[in-house]
């Protein structure tokens, strides 16, 4: 194929075009390549922790670098590639595109968000380059308050300033899919990746306030000795628990929404079939974000708290995990009769479905009150986070970054090398996180920089699949890199798929579309003809 | 595999694509007229631009509602904790002063409403500025008045911290309800900083004749904000300042 | 006997590059409550991976059934079905459902402390815990405690957060400066178990790690007779009362300006501004720390705070005094000449 027309890409050159551009396409590029470096960032922290777990004895590292080492891998991997990532990316790119748009609502705002996450990326990294931060990713005071002695004002301030990045896409994203949709485009025509981008952008802006103040509050009580947390001073330490966690909570909901968006997407087209129980997934994310908002005080079962209230976060707990079961299943309906092919993005979308089942199922064992408190802080929890931010989050990330990479790129990748890095993640990925659970359940808590030795077996499964995870990380960062130089050129729709998306050019034009296109049905019908069930 | 050659192509074949009118020429739906120097290319005309402005506004406000949430909690956790102890803090707050500044916002607010009024009317550029600079007075006011009684808290040592002195009965909710003075109204003060400064960017907008009929929302939802800093004060000074406070001792 | 302690070698020690072989997978049940935990654990575990292979399986058979022949060929048209999804949303609902409910179950189980618990303080910290027995008994990262008898465990931080957690017994609270936790367990197997801190505390929090020793009670016994002679916590509790001029209020006859303290706790006293409170030890620490924060209706407020006066093992020693101290009712609490509403007046 000849090289492409007038594009995103190629449409200005410079430095100052991409670094002042307002064009959705290449922000998200910007967020693409940041978004990169800290995950490579967080993913060293991951490494020497992992290291340093290989022998019981704390011998590669004093305690408070170990320390350090953890709380630096959860803020960096959290706040910096976590939480922003999907939306920041792939929504950023796409959800315009989607709706017939021609950009967001507020494109300059959208620029402004990315120089604020940079903002609030380098004060992180000045805290972690000056010595770091040890109080967990949690900042659980009064210890974050008044006993570290680590760079805690700096790591605050930076994960204060990164909160906006995050309100300002979701603003961003609530007043786009609003009021930018093009005729026709109703609500029920939405693809589901939009719906999850949505129901995203709405814990994203009712949350991350709460976790903006409560920072705010830690690195006031740091610096003026107020007391609110202090109980020498007649404040709650629990009180911070609750407050954080408010936040924290839905913010797992920000990670995973995104990534089921994608996998809906990535199952439809890869099946070449509509998906099964359209209404009941989009709104299964509504009520996946509005019941996260109630749910935080599962985090603190063992912290004193009432046991009226346990009960009903407990409770609360169960029900939220229903709205994702309901969608599990309707996935998988999804393949049934369709035409599958096992490229890698549903390889991806596959990881996802197994890994996130039983990540989310694993979390009932937390919300179970009784159970909880013999797992609670153990590496049962840290195994359950990973499979959900991992086996879930980040499979879906991946598989949305190799599903829609002809479309940002123009090119294609290496889909031999694709398929071996998919199983490489899943391989290393299982060997690094199913041993924590056994640890989880044995005792060992989390945290720990030295451990009794009877643990030791289950830490060296789990560090040498650490190290066949990062293989599998690093090898996509290549094969993109050599996409993007001298990858084959992609037609519009190289997948066969259906959506907005894949009927305008690989990359796309600047405008994505030169009138407003006027929808007339749905996403990803590929035989209206032979309808049957629920229309 | 993905295919970027046609041969392997396999499109929509038996299916029309999901919109029509992708790349022709029939517009969807667009004004006639050479379109308002204010529209921004992304938007379909003046009246989208003007809704997603003011919905995107609404949304800001309500992040600010949850960031103010934080603070309202821990104040009800420590109030009920303590309501004597809050009782006796607060009375040490100047309730002249805080009515003061009460009514001075209220003012201001209205200030404010005409000020967008003449933007909408499309009023003389002395009008909308005139309206402007009212409102920033007031607000300059309101932070005047915060500046002494702040100063009047230092003096005392009522400033949480290694200097705070109490001496009533209840220290340590007397140091809970200063922390949380300081914090909530200090955030409503910047607030109120960003407030003028958004206005004194408006102003120069409206005096270089900006503003008009169509185009006024810069106007409006700075209006917007400065309504919400005002309701924000509204719930601070009765729970700060009125707890159990009587006319008539 | 159980697994040995974890030793660190320090930072300048050669590291140890031998691997230990031992692969537990499973922790043992040496409480009264663990088989009831590892219960629902394994009902879960089956749900788990009842629901993970379903889905795999599906995954797999579809993938190979329903592979694309052709580049053409695409899927049936299915929407959806709402028997299915009914199906499918209320039997997870009642499993889920059923599995709080015993969670909870188990929960009340393990929170509720028996009646006749022997009671243990624990004070947890930067980074050890200590143990003090209601017979004196002291213990620094190591808790001696009889099999078959109900240990409720009271304990405070002296700084941060810290959490108790015994593996082998599923128990575990945290710690938490400025109040008091308690949990209880009891032991049915004599041996020594893993004591870890669970709530992260800074540089040597993996460091916070102990033994638990359980043994029949005639062993126990004779530990508590064999060890040195000291004072129980009650003893020092009087001691401190005196030294701290606790006496000079709360001297127990009606001239007394604080309320007398016999036989106080347990009780239920009135606070003024109305309202009651059952005097318990958290109620306890707080009249010694904030006294003013629930004040005994009639008395006046003269009490100064001993905030930072007392360590948080004084205060449970000075708790464990006034639980000692054996008197009538709540009588005890009447203000000097009955009760008024005004404050007595300033005496000298």
């Amino acid at each position: 194929m000849d090289a492409p027309a007038l594009n995103y890409l190629n449409n200005g050159h410079g430095a100052a075009s991409w670094l002042l551009t307002r064009d959705h396409k290449r922000i998200a590029l910007l967020y693409l390549v940041s978004i990169t470096v800290f995950f490579v960032i967080g993913g060293a922290f991951a490494t020497l922790v992992r290291l340093e777990l290989l022998t019981p004895a704390g011998d590669l590292m004093s305690s408070d670098t170990y320390n350090k080492m953890f709380t630096m891998h959860g803020v960096v991997m959290v706040f910096f590639f976590l939480i922003p990532s999907i939306p920041a990316v792939l929504g950023n790119f796409l959800i315009p595109i989607m709706i017939g748009a021609k950009d967001l609502a507020f494109p300059r705002i959208n620029l402004l968000s990315w120089y604020i996450y940079i903002l609030g990326g380098a004060f992180t990294l000045v805290a972690a380059l000056s010595g770091g931060v040890d109080t967990g990713w949690t900042f659980y005071t009064p210890y974050s308050t008044a006993a570290a002695n680590s760079h805690v004002m700096t790591a605050a301030i930076g994960i204060f300033i990164t909160g906006f990045s995050s309100i300002l896409t979701g603003l961003n994203f609530i007043v786009t899919i609003h009021r930018m949709r093009a005729p026709g485009m109703t609500w029920f025509r939405l693809p589901l990746f939009v719906w999850a981008h949505y129901a995203t952008s709405l814990i994203m802006i009712l949350g991350t306030p709460v976790i903006a103040i409560t920072v705010l509050l830690v690195a006031a009580e740091r610096a003026l000795h107020l007391g609110i947390f202090d109980p020498a001073l007649g404040g709650d330490p629990v009180l911070f628990q609750h407050l954080f966690w408010f936040y924290s909570h839905p913010a797992v909901y920000i990670m995973i929404l995104p990534a089921m968006g994608v996998i809906s997407e990535i199952v439809q087209a890869f099946s070449r079939k509509n998906i099964f129980g359209y209404s009941f997934i989009a709104f299964s994310s509504i009520a996946i974000a509005v019941i996260g908002f109630f749910v935080w005080g599962h985090h603190l079962f063992v912290a004193g708290q009432s046991t009226y209230a346990g009960l009903l976060f407990s409770i609360l707990s169960f029900m939220v995990a229903i709205p994702s079961a309901i969608k599990v299943f309707n996935w998988t309906a999804t393949i049934y009769k369709g035409s599958v092919q096992l490229d890698s993005p549903m390889l991806y979308a596959f990881g996802f479905l197994g890994l996130f089942t039983i990540g989310g199922l694993t979390g009932l064992f937390l919300g179970a009150m009784g159970l909880d408190i013999h797992v609670h802080d153990t590496y049962f929890v840290v195994a359950h986070f990973h499979y959900i931010m991992v086996g879930g989050a980040i499979m879906g990330y991946l598989g949305g970054l190799h599903y829609w990479w002809p479309k940002i790129s123009g090119r294609l990748y290496s889909e031999p090398w694709a398929k071996f890095s998919a199983l490489m993640v899943f391989v290393g990925f299982n060997l690094t996180f199913f041993p924590q659970f056994i640890a989880g359940y044995l005792g060992m808590p989390r945290r720990y920089h030295a451990y009794p030795p009877e643990f030791q077996v289950l830490n060296v499964l789990s560090s040498a699949g650490a190290s066949i995870l990062a293989v599998g990380y690093i090898i996509p960062i290549v094969y993109f890199g050599y996409s993007l130089l001298a990858g084959e050129r992609s037609a519009n729709d190289p997948w066969g798929a259906r959506g907005l998306e894949w009927e305008i050019p690989s990359p796309p034009p600047t405008e994505n579309f030169t009138v407003s296109p006027i929808v007339t049905h749905g996403t990803h019908q590929y035989e209206p003809s032979k309808e049957v069930g629920i229309a | 595999m993905p295919n970027g050659h046609s041969e392997h192509f396999p499109g929509p074949i038996h299916q029309p694509p999901l919109a029509s009118n992708v790349d022709a020429i029939q517009p969807g739906v667009h004004a006639e007229h050479a379109h308002h120097p204010k529209l921004q290319h992304h938007f379909d005309d003046m009246e989208q631009q003007a809704e997603a402005s003011t919905l995107g506004m609404w949304v800001f406000l309500v992040t600010e509602v949850m960031f103010f949430g934080g603070l309202f909690m821990a104040y009800i956790v420590y109030r009920s904790a303590s309501p004597e102890g809050f009782q006796e803090a607060s009375h040490h707050l100047n309730v002249i002063w805080g009515a003061v500044n009460t009514v001075v916002l209220i003012v201001s607010s209205l200030t404010m409403a005409l000020a967008v009024r003449a933007a909408q009317t499309g009023a003389s550029p002395k009008t909308q500025v005139g309206w402007l600079i009212v409102t920033m007075v007031l607000g300059a006011a309101f932070l005047g008045v915060k500046a002494i009684e702040y100063t009047d808290k230092f003096t005392h040592h009522l400033v949480p911290g290694p200097d705070f002195e109490w001496a009533g009965k209840y220290p340590a909710a007397a140091q809970q309800f200063y922390s949380l003075y300081f914090c909530m109204t200090g955030l409503h003060a910047l607030h109120m900083v960003i407030g003028l400064g958004i206005m004194t960017v408006i102003a120069i907008m409206a005096w270089k004749k900006h503003f008009d009929a169509e185009y006024y929302t810069p106007v409006e939802v700075a209006g917007l904000y400065w309504h919400f800093v005002d309701i924000v004060w509204i719930f601070l000074f009765p729970l700060l300042y009125l707890i159990g406070y009587h006319l008539h001792e | 006997m159980g697994p040995p302690r974890a030793t660190e070698p320090g930072p300048g020690a050669e590291p140890r590059l031998e691997m230990s072989t031992n692969l537990p997978l499973f922790p043992q049940q040496a409480s009264s409550q663990a088989g009831q935990v590892d219960a629902i654990y394994f009902f879960m575990v089956a749900v788990t991976a009842f629901f993970g292979l379903l889905i795999a399986t599906l995954i797999v058979i579809f993938s190979v059934k329903y592979r694309r022949r052709s580049d053409d060929e695409v899927g049936v048209a299915i929407h959806g079905s709402l028997a299915l999804e009914l199906l499918w949303t209320i039997i997870p609902f009642f499993i889920a459902m059923g599995m709080f409910a015993w969670g909870a179950k188990v929960f009340f189980d393990l929170y509720r402390v028996p009646a006749g618990a022997m009671e243990i303080f624990v004070v947890g910290k930067q980074w050890m815990w200590k143990v003090q027995h209601a017979s004196g008994q002291r213990e620094i990262n190591e808790l001696h405690v009889p099999i078959g008898r109900p240990v409720k465990l009271i304990m405070g931080s002296e700084d941060v957060l810290h959490s108790y957690y015994i593996p082998a017994f599923r128990v575990k609270a945290d710690v938490i400066p400025g109040r008091y936790n308690t949990m209880w367990f009891k032991a049915t197997r004599p041996g020594t178990y893993h004591l870890f801190c669970a709530e992260y505390c800074g540089t040597k929090h993996s460091g916070m790690i102990g033994s638990v020793i359980a043994m029949e009670p005639a062993d126990y016994q004779a530990w508590l007779d064999g060890g040195k002679s000291e004072d129980t916590p009650a003893a020092a509790g009087e001691r401190l009362f005196t030294s701290l001029a606790c006496i000079t209020c709360h001297s127990g006859d009606a001239s007394g300006r604080g309320p007398a303290l016999a036989g106080i706790y347990g009780h239920e006293v009135e606070l003024q501004g109305g309202g009651k409170v059952v005097v318990d030890d958290a109620y306890l620490r707080e009249s010694i720390v904030n006294p003013q924060a629930k004040l005994v209706n009639g008395f006046p407020p003269l009490m100064p705070t001993f905030q930072g006066m007392v360590s948080e093992e004084q205060l449970l020693q000075l708790i464990a005094y006034v639980k000692s101290l054996k008197g009538p009712a709540p009588g005890g609490a009447q203000p000097p000449g009955g009760p008024q509403s005004a404050p007595a007046p300033e005496k000298k």
